[in-house]
């Protein structure tokens, strides 16, 4: 091997026309895109049907974060709004995933977390929730898929019995809940046989929708999902997609993600961080086609991250 | 093997080495399960004379255990039965009373400990809590049973037993300090130690992020306890159980020393009192009947006895075993 | 939405620390869990310090360096003659005794197991055994041991009466019962630490040729040395600690008392006691009425195993990590004493 030569990078052209597969047939009747800067795996970003509201539901103002003596995010502020996807994108510690966990407070958890700035929920401040009033309200799911040691049903229902600090006993109600939120996260065709299985027991892929479903049971404003497809594998990752397109018609969809080609698919606006500042923020076009900075046109040609 | 050996006539004998050493450890292998066997079958062989002469009634309650002892160390058979009559109930119930009562309250409290230990101490009383925990499992038995008899049961005796209390059974049997509260209190704080380390490693062991998914669905850290870190726990709580009730059921020299040394079988329908009167259990029945005496019809009813414990410590290693196996399906594993 | 510039480090504010979860707002039930749970961790060191403070002021009040140093005395005044020195002499014969057979069994034992193990159904056997064993009470083991050693062709290790009979009561039988106490727990310290070594210690033994025996006994064993240490020392623990082997196995006289002429071995064959059963012997529940002494000799017995214990923890911490063993040998913790 020859030590001269750089390492391969892979490199979204910007300023040539695409020599890839054309682009797909239009989805809903809408124009077909065919971007000019398009990204090696050439899908079309779906577009919001007409008449679709678009609401702010939650606004970070000047968010510093530290974890002992070193600042993690520096004086991030953006909106997240329901009827959206607004992804955070970035390098390996630019901070991304502390601002999203500290959007419903988890960052409380790590001894010797420090904050300063506002974030408020419809208004109010965080902080000033009920901390988990503020968790039921923003829901997360992680990295990791991580459903508990119990089966499929009581995992969906977990949150949901503590809220109405019902027994876990099976009412009509909480069946509905629970078969309505694995609807919603597309898995109840999959799982409706057997609702009493070992959540463990499933695939990879249906594990993490289960998370989602059971993120989604107790009705959230605001879902937070932390790099969800980065142990999966591409059908279930396409599969998540589709499912979290469809999601931010009802719920502000925030995804920290490091695949720039899943932000493009699925993000209307990105966020771009980079050592803790917010580098560039902006409709998903406007980020990936004509970046203002040039760190991003950086990151997104992939010359560093 | 290896077979780069220069020198030819060397090469067997690595080999020969290795399989004589491989040969003489399996014998000393061999002779431990020759060890158990042996343990198994004498006990047994020993203990047949006081069950063959009892059957099943062994088990069973009737007449008075002093009494049956007595005859047996005289030599002189109790009128109309053989010189091994024996009726060990009083001192299984005994036995029962005061391992399930160490075992349940040994439960509640060690349960609430280790969560402490684990979620709510702040970092310096964890450091403290530990070494105090080895150091509780630490006491021999014999110092538990002296600050017992000379410290504890004539505090009792002063303080929670009145003298009508006493007098309302005097007819039946003295109440005194050492009685089954007494004796069941100083074995919970025995078996405390090993529970408490058990359920602390368990819940330790639970995967963090198990937990940081319980907060995030906005579940406040009690009940993330109960309803995860306790489930997932459960299995090796179980076995904690298990071991503790083993340890419970063969402690002899404290429960000599603070029972009361009378086998008494006590009586729940006596309210409160029921926890002042005195019981023997198994294994300080055979250390306070002891007298030295390796054959007769004493050393049988001993041996017996023995043989009672000694099943029972099996039967609770095979428990040990079984309690883990349900849970796993749900993925919780020890 | 502005872009920020790099570069332009601007200072960070003056941060709120966010407090830790907020007790207040969980329902009562919740809060009233919370509190049980530290009221129990405080019962708990209480209930330590209480033990260690009463048995510290009574050990003290009572404990003059005579009384280590002299024997048992018969005499009217308990309180004023006589030592415990005897006893002492007698803990140290019997833990010699358990060790010295112990240990070697337990590390050729775990050795075996770990290195060669076949065949199978033998080694799950010996497991179970070895378990077993670990499960059985300290009384019946004593029993166990008094069966066996009351056979008169056993008869040379403890003492004959005149009819026959065999006592089965001595120093080298409750020494040899010590043992089978004592060797789960070498057993299991010895397994644990070769389970915790690298296969790369093996491989490279293997690589060069040596056999397996070459290489436990030269590379494997040496390098676990601390591992025996505290299994050993563990099981000196227990040995000291234990009485119920003793009272049936050595009897409960206060001064040793040889049988025979032959210096050692007639000490060894002859009965005594150790400080176990010179406490029980001393307190209410035994013939003597000395608490004073049954106090002292408390005292020294529970310094000598919490000492021998935080011997154990030192000579393990840092080789295993903390999350896999609660305290040393609490895989085999005692059962019955």
């Amino acid at each position: 091997m020859d030590s001269m030569l750089p390492p391969p990078v892979r490199r979204i052209a910007l300023d040539r026309d695409p020599t890839v597969a054309p682009a797909r047939p239009p989805v809903n009747g809408a124009p077909t895109a065919t971007p000019t800067a398009a990204p090696v795996a050439a899908r079309t970003p779906r577009p919001r049907p007409a008449g679709t509201l678009v609401s702010e539901r939650m606004r970070a103002e000047s968010v510093w974060l530290a974890y002992g003596e070193n600042w993690v995010v520096r004086d991030v502020s953006l909106p997240m709004r329901q009827g959206e996807v607004l992804a955070l994108i970035g390098a390996s510690g630019s901070g991304k995933t502390t601002f999203l966990r500290s959007l419903n407070r988890l960052t409380e958890i790590t001894a010797g977390a420090a904050r300063s700035g506002r974030i408020t929920l419809d208004g109010q401040e965080i902080h000033e929730l009920e901390v988990n009033d503020l968790r039921q309200r923003v829901s997360m799911v992680f990295q990791q898929p991580n459903p508990f040691p119990m089966s499929i049903f009581d995992n969906v229902a977990y949150a949901l019995a503590e809220r109405g600090r019902r027994r876990r006993r099976r009412t009509p109600e909480l069946e509905e809940a629970v078969a309505d939120a694995l609807r919603r996260a597309g898995l109840y065709e999959e799982v409706a046989g057997d609702l009493d299985r070992p959540a463990l027991k499933l695939s990879g892929g249906q594990q993490q929708r289960l998370c989602i479903a059971r993120a989604l049971a107790v009705q959230p404003e605001v879902l937070l999902l932390d790099e969800p497809c980065s142990a999966l594998d591409p059908i279930s990752t396409a599969t998540i997609e589709e499912l979290i397109v469809e999601l931010r018609e009802s719920v502000a969809v925030v995804i920290v993600t490091h695949n720039l080609q899943q932000a493009f698919r699925v993000a209307d606006h990105v966020a771009f961080m980079h050592l803790g500042e917010l580098v560039e923020y902006g409709p998903s076009e406007q980020v990936f086609d004509h970046p203002t900075v040039q760190r991003t046109r950086d990151y997104i040609s992939g010359a560093f991250g | 093997m290896a077979t780069g050996a220069p020198n030819q006539a060397r090469r067997s004998s690595p080999a020969v080495t290795d399989r004589r050493a491989e040969l003489t450890l399996g014998a000393l292998a061999v002779s431990v399960l020759v060890l158990v066997g042996l343990m198994l079958a004498t006990v047994a062989i020993k203990a047949w004379p006081s069950f063959s002469a009892n059957g099943l009634a062994w088990f069973g309650p009737g007449g008075d255990v002093v009494t049956q002892f007595r005859a047996m160390h005289a030599g002189v058979p109790l009128p109309g039965h053989s010189l091994l009559y024996f009726r060990a109930w009083p001192l299984i119930w005994g036995t029962l009373l005061v391992t399930v009562i160490a075992v349940v309250l040994a439960l509640i409290a060690s349960t609430l400990a280790a969560i402490f230990l684990t979620e709510f101490a702040p970092a310096p009383v964890r450091r403290v809590l530990e070494p105090v925990v080895r150091l509780l499992a630490g006491v021999p038995s014999v110092v538990y049973g002296l600050i017992g008899i000379l410290a504890i049961a004539p505090w009792v005796n002063e303080n929670l037993i009145s003298n009508s209390r006493k007098q309302s059974v005097a007819y039946v049997v003295q109440l005194n300090g050492d009685n089954l509260m007494t004796a069941a209190l100083i074995l919970t704080v025995m078996i405390l130690p090993i529970m408490v380390a058990l359920s602390a490693q368990a819940l330790s062991s639970v995967p963090a992020s198990w937990r940081e998914g319980s907060a995030a669905l906005g579940v406040n850290r009690w009940r993330t306890i109960w309803r995860v870190s306790l489930r997932t726990a459960r299995p090796a709580i179980a076995a904690a159980i298990v071991l503790a009730t083993a340890r419970a059921l063969g402690e002899a020299i404290m429960l000599a020393m603070v029972s009361g040394g009378r086998p008494f079988a006590a009586n729940p329908l006596d309210g409160i009192t029921f926890l002042f009167e005195p019981v023997q259990p198994l294994g300080a029945t055979i250390v306070q009947e002891f007298g030295g005496q390796t054959t007769g019809a004493v050393a049988n009813t001993i041996y017996a006895i023995a043989a009672v414990l000694l099943v029972s410590a099996a039967f609770l290693s095979f428990a040990g075993w079984a309690v883990k196996q349900p849970l796993k399906r749900y993925g919780i594993g020890v | 939405m502005a872009t920020a510039e790099l570069g332009g480090r601007r200072t960070p504010p003056a941060v709120a620390q966010p407090p830790r979860e907020d007790i207040s707002s969980w329902p009562l039930i919740d809060r009233i869990a919370y509190w049980l749970c530290w009221a129990t961790g405080i019962a708990l060191c209480a209930i330590a310090a209480a033990i260690v403070l009463f048995m510290l002021v009574k050990g003290i009040s009572y404990l003059r360096p005579s009384l280590l140093l002299h024997s048992p005395a018969p005499s009217l005044h308990q309180s004023q003659s006589g030592g415990f020195l005897d006893p002492i002499i007698g803990t140290l014969i019997v833990t010699l005794i358990g060790i010295l057979l112990a240990a070697p069994v337990g590390v050729a034992l775990a050795a075996w197991l770990s290195e060669y193990g076949r065949p199978a159904w033998l080694a799950r056997a010996v497991e179970s055994s070895i378990e077993m064993i670990a499960g059985v009470p300290s009384i019946v083991l004593a029993i166990f041991g008094l069966i066996i050693f009351s056979q008169s062709f056993l008869g040379f290790l403890s003492s004959q009466a005149s009819d026959g009979a065999v006592t089965a009561q001595s120093f080298l039988v409750a020494g040899i019962v010590m043992a089978v106490l004592a060797l789960p727990l070498v057993f299991g310290a010895t397994r644990e630490a070769l389970s915790q070594l690298p296969a790369r210690l093996r491989e490279a033994s293997y690589a060069l040729g040596k056999t397996r025996a070459t290489t436990t006994w030269r590379v494997l064993l040496p390098s676990i040395r601390p591992g025996i240490a505290g299994g050993v020392v563990l099981s000196m623990g227990r040995i000291i600690g234990d009485t119920a082997i003793i009272v049936i196995l050595l009897g409960t006289t206060l001064k040793n008392e040889p049988n025979g002429g032959v210096p050692v071995l007639g000490t060894l064959r002859g009965t005594g006691s150790t400080l176990t059963s010179y406490v029980y012997g001393n307190s209410p529940a035994g013939e003597g009425n000395a608490p004073q002494k049954a106090y002292a000799a408390a005292f020294v017995l529970l310094m000598m195993v919490l000492a021998l214990n935080a011997l154990v923890t030192r000579l393990t911490t840092g080789r295993t990590p903390r999350s896999s063993r609660p305290f040393p040998g609490a895989r085999f913790w005692p059962l019955g004493r």
